[in-house]
């Protein structure tokens, strides 16, 4: 073991945020700088595409969602280093749960105050009603 | 460490279950219940996106974020922080290998980052006061101030956890209870870079954008 821990018992599970590698200082600094080029590459992007006139105007909000939806996965791996190895199987269905939850909040939330806002009267009719 | 071999006597049709290591370690249990607090925080803030995404239209009147936000700031403050999470995890690295000058150093340029990013964020803030689109304007402002300035306050308080763990390190060196408030501090680092990529994409650039 590399990272240090040798009392971590690596056969069954791994803290969130510990990574297992064999091979030394120089390739968990390797690891990082991967990510750190794969993050600033997606940001790079995300703000070419907010401010362009070259791809169809009403498809820039999903690409935007894409490339940062694609940017927290690599944090996640890259710098969490939450994987799909077995020994982080605990700590990726804590995240699955997370999002769930997120989602379930946000979706939830636009679409019923969407429904309210496209139901909602007026507001000169619902003046008259009142008087 | 004990294992008990279960045979198929003993538990039938567990074939897979065949040794049981004993409870996790500490550095296990604390890392996963602080991931937990992280994931519970970032439920917290789906609260808080979902207010600004409904709120965005509702300017009052007054200024919206196409008129408000500086996108070169902002490009400035993801650098920022996107650096300062890679020396976080150079931070962390140092630890591993008890290098307590590489560690200092380290947690000093990571604070420096995070110090420069929330100059950046009180003078936008400041600016947007004085131009008359403070929090209590509209609804829309309210939400944006609420939302980003709830993640700016995160951002202080890890600045503020950054340098016990330095005056930590120095006290007391790196003891197993010391390395796992770092792996804590590096994790609650890492989980605000992931919240501001969606605050950059949902707050500034789609924002900016409606």
């Amino acid at each position: 073991m590399s990272n240090g821990h040798d009392n971590v018992d690596t056969g069954v599970d791994l803290a969130p945020g510990d990574e297992h590698v064999e091979g030394g200082v120089g390739l968990r600094i390797l690891g990082y700088l991967t990510g750190l080029g794969l993050a600033i590459l997606l940001t790079a992007t995300s703000f070419f595409v907010a401010g362009t006139d070259l791809v169809w105007q009403p498809s820039i909000p999903v690409a935007l969602v894409v490339l940062a939806i694609a940017q927290m996965g690599v944090h996640l791996v890259f710098f969490l280093h939450i994987t799909t190895g077995p020994d982080n199987t605990n700590n990726v269905l804590a995240l699955a749960f997370g999002v769930l939850i997120v989602l379930l909040v946000m979706c939830g939330s636009l679409w019923i105050m969407a429904n309210l806002n496209h139901n909602m009267m007026p507001m000169d009719q619902l003046m008259q009603m009142q008087r | 460490m004990s294992t008990i071999a279960l045979t198929d006597a003993h538990y039938p049709g567990a074939v897979a279950a065949r040794e049981w290591s004993g409870p996790a370690s500490k550095r296990i249990v604390t890392g996963y219940g602080f991931w937990i607090f992280i994931l519970s925080d970032m439920v917290m803030f789906s609260a808080f996106f979902a207010t600004y995404a409904v709120l965005l239209g509702q300017t009052a009147g007054g200024p919206s974020g196409h008129d408000l936000f500086d996108l070169r700031n902002v490009a400035i403050e993801t650098l920022l922080l996107l650096a300062s999470s890679f020396t976080c995890g150079l931070a962390s690295i140092a630890a591993d290998n008890r290098s307590a000058i590489w560690f200092q150093l380290a947690m000093a340029v990571t604070c420096a980052f995070g110090l420069g990013f929330l100059a950046i964020e009180g003078k936008e803030f400041a600016s947007l006061v004085a131009r008359g689109a403070g929090p209590s304007r509209s609804a829309f402002l309210s939400a944006f101030f609420t939302l980003v300035g709830c993640h700016g306050l995160h951002v202080s308080g890890g600045i503020l956890w950054l340098l016990t763990m330095m005056a930590q390190v120095v006290a007391k060196g790196f003891r197993p209870d010391i390395l796992r408030r770092i792996l804590c501090f590096a994790l609650f680092w890492h989980a605000l870079d992931i919240i501001w990529i969606a605050v950059f994409t949902v707050v500034y650039l789609l924002g900016s954008a409606a």
